[in-house]
């Protein structure tokens, strides 16, 4: 089991956001996470890393309870985060946008890392000594994904990162997370508004709503499922 | 015109000296976005280290000035370091995630705190030391002006451009500087990819407090006397040159501390001297009136 969450609730100020969430991530597995806007999404992947803190449950991290720990040390262990909105350091570099993903990374890995990078996006090799503020959304996106592998995470974790940007770029970002998961084992959790090619690319999916998770199955399961397509398919993002 | 070059000479001098200090109030409010208000008292607590090193090593015979300064230099550097160590984890971080007014106000105390300490262990009265670097060049003579460059200012001058060279690197180009400039930007996402972010924000007050403890070693140097009450006046200063070239901006706070030397150096050569503090005032509260965000600092708008 590489990340369990048993009974988490959080706060997010006065708003109780998640309520007794229960799920489970194994070993090279993509799950997904779906749900609409302000179901709890961003606030649950916030939690894993203790901001805002479980106000009750426990998070489990491979084999190790690590609910409670500052988020410096929770990433050490090994998640890795593509936040909501890439937060990539405009004012830096490329490269050292990459080599802040990669400061708790073997030194010596760097540079296979960094070619590995520039070959998964040949964008960030032609342009890794422009301010990361001057690239286009897609472009950032695919550095805070890169930013995030530097780190060779055992988990990886997406927060939207299809939102905002223009289709060519979200079918390369789903591309690429086949392809990490398939040809690297790479286990990956991702939470997703666009449910369409967010179950597609899932082995299997929760639906949150108000904070608790109301569905579970496998990604085709639920791409089928009559409440999924009404609430997160059809018309797009239905409340 | 020989007067013109003196001041010039004594404007550097002074620019280099509320440089170091700058550059510690511009790298706490980039991380923090606080004004380290006890910054100024931290300067004091380091010249008054001086002090009583100089007057400790002449007392033990001594009598190698590089040797001198060099001891006291390490010396207060050390324990300065631990001060603004200490000052960060006492009075600010307990208050981090509080409103933004309360470590401004906590700052404030700590201020207060170190002239109190100081005076009552110090004394209130202004403490001289033995000169510890007398004579200089005389650069030219010109209708019966001698333009001086003492040898202090010489010092001065060199060990704040090699300092700044260092700082410059430091920043830019170890991964040290890189997080604390992530940490700058983007605190939250800067512990998620694993820092220390608490770690990071010591380091920089320990750094900031290193750069004020040389200003007070190389003020000691210079002026030959201290009070409790230093702190306060060229801590505002430095301040203000932190502001005057943009608050958050390292070159700027280098700047801003440069052009405040001149320009009390040339006020004073020129105009009434006992409105020397009012011109820097009037002259910062000029420049921000058109360029809010300092000389070099960032509008605060930025494309996302």
């Amino acid at each position: 089991m590489m990340l369990e969450l048993r009974g988490v609730h959080a706060h997010y100020g006065p708003i109780h956001a998640l309520r007794g969430v229960d799920m489970a991530v194994q070993v090279g597995e993509v799950v997904t996470l779906i749900g609409a806007n302000g179901a709890g999404k961003s606030t649950l992947m916030m939690s894993l890393f203790g901001l805002p803190r479980a106000s009750a449950g426990h998070i489990i991290f491979d084999g190790e309870d690590i609910t409670g720990l500052p988020a410096h040390a929770i990433a050490r262990r090994g998640i890795a985060l593509v936040p909501e909105g890439r937060r990539i350091y405009p004012r830096m570099t490329v490269l050292e946008n990459l080599q802040m993903g990669a400061a708790l990374a073997d030194p010596l890995n760097f540079e296979v890392d960094l070619q590995r990078m520039c070959a998964l996006f040949p964008i960030l090799g032609e342009r890794r000594h422009q301010r990361g503020g001057t690239l286009s959304g897609g472009e950032q996106q695919m550095l805070a994904i890169a930013r995030a592998l530097m780190a060779r995470p055992k988990l990886l974790l997406l927060d939207e990162p299809s939102l905002g940007l223009a289709p060519l770029y979200i079918r390369k970002i789903f591309q690429t997370l086949r392809e990490l998961n398939r040809d690297h084992g790479m286990t990956i959790l991702l939470v997703e508004q666009n449910a369409h090619h967010a179950l597609r690319v899932a082995h299997r999916a929760y639906v949150l709503q108000h904070g608790s998770i109301v569905l579970a199955g496998t990604g085709r399961e639920l791409l089928a499922s009559a409440e999924v397509r009404a609430a997160y398919l059809e018309g797009g993002q239905v409340r | 015109m020989a007067l013109a070059l003196q001041q010039l000479i004594n404007g550097l001098t002074l620019g280099a000296v509320y440089g170091l200090i700058a550059i510690g109030y511009t790298m706490v409010y980039g991380i923090i976005g606080m004004i380290n208000f006890a910054h100024g008292d931290i300067y004091m607590v380091s010249a008054f280290i001086a002090v009583t090193g100089f007057t400790l090593l002449a007392a033990l015979g001594v009598s190698s000035v590089p040797l001198a300064l060099l001891v006291v230099l390490v010396v207060s550097v050390l324990f300065t370091s631990v001060y603004g160590w200490a000052v960060e984890r006492t009075a600010y971080r307990p208050l981090r995630g509080s409103t933004r007014l309360a470590p401004l106000i906590s700052a404030i105390g700590m201020s207060i705190f170190l002239q109190n300490m100081v005076q009552l262990t110090q004394g209130a009265r202004v403490k001289p030391i033995a000169p510890v670097l007398i004579g200089g060049f005389d650069l030219l003579t010109i209708d019966d002006f001698t333009v001086h460059l003492a040898y202090s200012q010489v010092l001065i001058i060199l060990v704040t451009v090699a300092l700044m060279l260092a700082f410059t690197f430091v920043i830019n180009r170890t991964s040290f500087g890189r997080q604390q400039r992530a940490c700058e930007q983007d605190r939250t996402m800067t512990a998620l990819l694993g820092i220390d972010v608490d770690r990071t924000i010591s380091f920089t007050f320990m750094l900031g407090a290193m750069l004020a403890a040389v200003a007070g070693v190389l003020v000691t140097v210079y002026y030959g006397v201290v009070d409790f009450y230093i702190g306060f006046v060229v801590g505002i200063k430095a301040f203000t040159a932190a502001v005057f070239g943009g608050i958050g901006s390292l070159p700027g706070a280098m700047l801003g501390a440069i052009l405040n030397g001149l320009i009390e150096a040339f006020w004073v050569a020129y105009l009434p001297p006992e409105y020397k503090d009012v011109a820097t005032f009037a002259i910062l509260i000029l420049v921000l009136m058109f360029r809010p965000s300092g000389l070099l600092g960032r509008p605060e708008v930025e494309k996302v």
